[in-house]
């Protein structure tokens, strides 16, 4: 990989991550070593199938859902390994925002934004609650428009408003960096430029890691940006720097366009 | 173009031979079940009296409404906890497992045995069993029957409920799982809400096939006309009364047990019609 100038102090350092789905096939991901900078946005970019998805959910642990999966190397969140931390305290400290917004359909929005609580039998008090779904649902910008329905089932919104009521649910708990995976792409125009609004006010609190196949909204908001291609991390930095001066020829290629 | 219109007449006349059967069927029903309604009146439906003796002849079906129902009720019940335990096992916590996928065809295994083979195995070896324990005199009754019958029903209430439950979609599952759920808190939170009534469903249908289920219960029933007296009694079903009396019967004797298939006939409709309703509102 090309590098760039080092991440101070970076919140998440990934190191010689492989993936495979199964044993003895090949890498989804392949030897991946990338630092995350704090309350910024980082892009990964790259053709459909290249190891975007791959490589976010595997800093959440999602893969262990699937034991065929098979993963190496380490990720620390600050200098903690991922691996020797519970899954249900990394799962508070990494939010994850899916690809189609999955609000749960048999609970109301309200209880949706604070499933996360609710899901793992955490017991706070009611005003407690009220304040977090507030925040939350502040947070994403959706306060105004929901709070009259709270008690509605969160399937009834917009698919817009759905997803932002996805990220709210991830916010509830305050965690220190969210993933989302194309989390635009079942979006309309402007439901999405809401969305990518709402990210570049997220990061001043929030660490983000935003997987994307639109070249286009990663120039326009996020701060580094990670090029895949076959699962390589191809090239990896600031994001004006890329789209400007792209150092491997194959990064120049699919930023003009030329495959993907 | 002719051959188009062959296959349309074709088909129309198919349709039309299966709703002549089952509206004949209804229709002879309903006119053979006339006499006894003459004679008994809704009392029928709500007299225990068996008597076939001539000039005092006099027949009701509710022993055996309350034969099918204890039942039926007590298979559903014995069914419950192990269908939807296996069925979480299979489509959830071991899904494709090898494990998961043996239990799998073994369920669909007992769900293809007859009726008389289950009958059989009830007669020689439950029977039996039911005397050692203590459970019944002669172990014929009510919780043989139940035990039976929720052997047969558990194969079909487990894939069904299988079936509903893999359906639950897994963007679902990983959204909880990506807060910080655990398993179990995923199948009481996330997966059992939202697999609700189709569970449900599942587990009606299994109980309208317990319902008509015939052969093996009346081998295990005990054949007795009267409303039974608590889980080990004796009793008879609607469908056992049938099998069992229909040979020898004619007149107004044959009627009331016609009119007891036509009961049994609307209960069984009714109930497979709300379980299949929520299952279409599902889907
Ligand atoms: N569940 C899976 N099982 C097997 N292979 C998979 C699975 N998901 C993804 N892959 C493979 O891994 C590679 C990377 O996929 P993915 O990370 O989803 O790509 P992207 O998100 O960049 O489109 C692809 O070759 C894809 O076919
Ligand atoms: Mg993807």
């Amino acid at each position: 990989m090309e590098n760039i100038d080092r991440i101070k102090d970076p919140i998440l350092s990934i190191k010689d991550l492989s993936i495979a789905y199964n044993k003895g096939a090949k890498y989804a991901v392949k030897d991946v070593n990338v630092e995350v900078k704090k309350n910024a946005i980082t892009a990964i970019m790259g053709p459909s199938g290249c190891g975007k998805s791959t490589l976010l959910r595997a800093i959440n642990r999602m893969h262990e859902l699937y034991p065929s999966i098979e993963t190496k190397g380490n990720i620390f969140l600050h200098d903690e390994d991922i691996m020797k931390m519970s899954t249900i305290q990394l799962r508070r400290k990494i939010g994850m925002v899916f690809q189609r917004p999955n609000p749960f359909p048999t609970m109301s929005i309200y209880d949706n934004v604070i499933a996360g609580y609710k899901l793992n039998g955490i017991r706070i008090s009611k005003s407690e609650r009220d304040n977090i779904v507030e925040q939350s649902l502040r947070n994403v910008a959706l306060w105004d428009e929901v709070k009259d329905s709270l008690f509605k089932k969160g399937t009834f919104l917009s698919g817009g408003q759905q997803q932002r009521l996805c990220i709210a649910r991830a916010l509830a708990f305050q965690p220190e960096v969210i993933l989302l995976d194309e989390p635009t792409s079942a979006l309309d125009p402007i439901a999405t430029s809401r969305v990518e609004d709402l990210l570049v006010e997220l990061k001043k609190k929030y660490t983000i890691v935003l997987v994307t196949h639109n070249m286009s909204q990663a120039a326009r908001i996020s701060d580094y940006s990670m090029f895949m291609y076959l699962g390589d991390l191809v090239e990896y930095g600031k994001t004006k720097m890329m789209f400007t001066n792209p150092r491997d020829s194959k990064t120049e290629e699919y930023l003009t366009g030329k495959f993907g | 173009m002719k051959s188009d219109k062959i296959t349309k007449y074709t088909l129309f006349i198919a349709s039309l031979v299966i709703l002549f059967v089952s509206g004949g069927m209804v229709f002879s029903l309903i006119g053979g079940s006339i006499p006894a309604f003459k004679e008994f009146g809704l009392q029928f439906i709500f007299s225990t009296e068996w008597n076939p003796t001539e000039d005092r002849e006099a027949y009701g079906a509710l022993p055996f409404i309350t034969g099918t129902m204890f039942t039926s009720i007590l298979a559903l019940i014995i069914c419950l906890p192990l269908a939807f335990a296996t069925a979480l096992f299979i489509a959830e916590y071991f899904k494709r497992s090898s494990l998961a996928s043996i239990l799998s065809s073994m369920v669909d295994l007992l769900a293809g045995i007859p009726s008389i083979v289950y009958g059989l195995w009830g007669f020689y070896t439950l029977r039996p069993l039911m005397i050692e324990l203590g459970w019944s005199a002669q172990g014929y009754g009510i919780l043989t029957s139940g035990i039976i019958l929720a052997i047969m029903i558990i194969p079909y209430a487990t894939s069904l409920s299988a079936e509903i439950i893999s359906m639950v979609p897994n963007e679902l599952k990983e959204a909880a799982y990506s807060l910080g759920a655990t398993r179990m808190e995923v199948i009481f939170n996330v997966i059992l809400p939202n697999a609700r009534s189709g569970i449900i469903a599942s587990f009606i249908l299994a109980f309208g096939r317990a319902l008509g289920e015939t052969m093996a219960v009346t081998m295990l029933i005990g054949n007795a006309n009267v409303i039974p007296k608590g889980i080990s009694g004796v009793g008879n079903t609607m469908a056992s009364v049938i099998a069992n009396q229909f040979g020898e019967a004619d007149g107004l004797k044959l009627s009331s047990l016609i009119a007891i298939g036509l009961l049994l006939f609307l209960i069984t409709g009714i109930v497979n019609a709300i379980g299949k309703l929520i299952i279409k509102k599902l889907s």
